[in-house]
């Protein structure tokens, strides 16, 4: 593998009662799929506070993607709807701070359906791969004189599978 | 001469309108003379760069240090006053979370300079001069402090003991301050520990409203000069911006008071990290469209068209907090998005 091809590090808030099940949905029944997602379990995805998505992507992650169960089956009733109104509002923040769209994903997956989830992170992961890394420390914020909070270079490897 | 201890004021990037408070602390400013010499104050007294470069360092006791970090000169000028001064104060929100200079992180220099020298409607400068960092002349070279992309609090170039919020911070809360301080200077009495944020409350800002709040929601956003707000009830539930939710208590609620809502002047919440994600997260409380029974796939576009009618979502809930948030500025040239694009 001489010319290495950019493997995007995306952080995923998987709800625990619809997506994060999905996901284990996915590996049981050996779904491929791509590698590069690290799923973080939530209760709910309106547990998500949206700086947990601002300080995946200020800490090194391209992308996003916060998956939950449909509307009207979220475990505690409304978490989703309130994850949804959210993630419309930081949409139109992120186009603000030349964030690309595709870099923050929402997704709804019932715990029945591992192959959506895989699909969504397949697809997601083919359109952070074109966009290129973010790399928010070092590109946005590196060449500004700023002292560095920590110089946590943190390169994860995404291993085959 | 005397043995008093010396106080230092010092402007970088801001408007003035600290210093201004300081002698908006009524006659407790004779104290502060009686107490104090004054060893650096730009603003009220004489005296020159040298002067503070020939102190021993730790000369100073107690330096306010106002306004944000935008230039070189700002930058040198906060190491300076950081080596003179054994406690160094961030006084003010430009100081301390960038203000309102730090909006520009929402866009570049290059475009801040195309608004300020070029385009702006009342400027008339047809050999396109812009201030350069060196300019040759027959007497030799002049030089002007270089303008940063991003602007930066005063804890992003140097150590920091207390941060005092406001923009600019209430008279009580500065004599409450600055009484500490005096007291520990002359008594010995204790020092808040390093790194604390003085001079304001632990609670929202809501806490200390005493307007209305009877938890309604809106479907729809308005500018201040849009609608007349019923007296006596939260400006949020009646569609005004109030960033109140998400900003730190100790103003008093001066604002929503009035009828405007709050602006966020004292910053993030106790324990909260980026004060525009918590606003975000509160008006997606207050916003009363979309529910479990909605379809699906018209969910999203329902909320979407109730953002709608708020303007410049980031230019709002970071009025204050930009240089301190999260990201801290935004991408330039992102891929196909528009940086710093209003709406
Ligand atoms: S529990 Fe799955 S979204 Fe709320």
């Amino acid at each position: 593998m001489s010319e290495q091809q950019f493997e995007p590090v995306i952080v995923g808030f998987l709800c625990n009662w619809c997506s994060y099940r999905a996901a284990d949905l996915a590996g049981t029944s050996r779904t491929k799929y791509a590698p590069n997602m690290r799923a973080i379990r939530v209760m709910c995805s309106g547990r998500v506070d949206p700086q947990f998505v601002l300080k995946a992507l200020r800490e090194g992650a391209d992308g996003v993607m916060i998956a939950g169960c449909h509307p009207g089956e979220c475990h505690y009733v409304e978490g989703n709807i309130k994850a949804l109104r959210r993630y419309v509002l930081l949409k139109r923040m992120l186009k603000q701070w030349g964030i690309e769209k595709e870099r923050v994903q929402l997704v709804w997956a019932s715990a029945s359906e591992g192959n959506l989830l895989a699909e969504a992170v397949d697809r997601m992961t083919e359109e952070v791969r074109a966009l290129g890394p973010l790399r928010w420390r070092q590109a946005v914020l590196g060449g500004n004189g700023h002292k560095p909070v920590e110089t946590a270079e943190v390169e994860v490897e995404v291993e085959e599978v | 001469m005397s043995e008093k201890p010396k106080l230092a004021m010092y402007w970088a990037a801001s408007c003035g309108g600290c210093e201004i408070s300081v002698l908006n602390i009524g006659d407790k400013i004779l104290i502060v003379d009686e107490v104090f010499d004054l060893a650096f104050f730009p603003c009220i007294a004489d005296f020159k760069h040298h002067d503070v470069e020939g102190y021993e360092d730790g000369y100073i006791d107690v330096c306010l240090f106002n306004g944000a970090i935008r230039t070189s000169d700002n930058e040198e000028m906060a190491k300076l006053l950081r080596k003179k001064s054994k406690v160094l104060v961030a006084y003010g929100s430009c100081a301390y979370e960038g203000c309102i200079p730090a909006l520009s992180n929402l866009t570049t220099k290059d475009e801040t300079f195309n608004t300020v020298y070029y385009e702006n409607q009342t400027i008339d400068n047809p050999n396109r001069v812009v201030p350069q960092v060196e300019t040759q002349v027959p007497e030799g070279t002049l030089t002007l402090p270089s303008f940063y992309n991003t602007v930066k609090s005063l804890d992003q170039v140097v150590d920091v003991d207390y941060y005092l919020p406001g923009c600019p911070p209430e008279p009580e809360q500065i004599w409450a301050v600055l009484e500490i301080v005096v007291n520990a200077l002359l008594n010995d009495g204790p020092l808040p520990p390093a790194g604390s944020i003085v001079g304001a409350g632990n609670v929202a800002v809501c806490e200390e409203c005493p307007l209305d709040k009877n938890v309604k929601t809106i479907t729809q956003f308005y500018r201040p000069y849009e609608i007349q707000p019923e007296p006596g009830l939260c400006l949020l539930e009646q569609g005004l911006i109030c960033v109140g939710p998400a900003t730190r208590s100790g103003c008093g609620a001066l604002c929503p008071q009035v009828g405007m809502g709050c602006r966020g002047c004292y910053g993030p919440l106790e324990g909260v990290d980026d004060q525009g994600a918590k606003m975000l997260s509160a008006i997606a409380s207050v916003v009363g469209v979309g529910d479990s029974t909605d379809d699906e796939f018209e969910l999203e576009e329902m909320i979407d068209n109730v953002m709608d009618s708020l303007a410049d979502p980031s230019g709002t809930f970071y009025r204050f907090s930009m240089a301190h948030s999260l990201l801290e500025r935004v991408k330039a040239n992102g891929n196909g998005t528009n940086g710093g694009e209003v709406k």
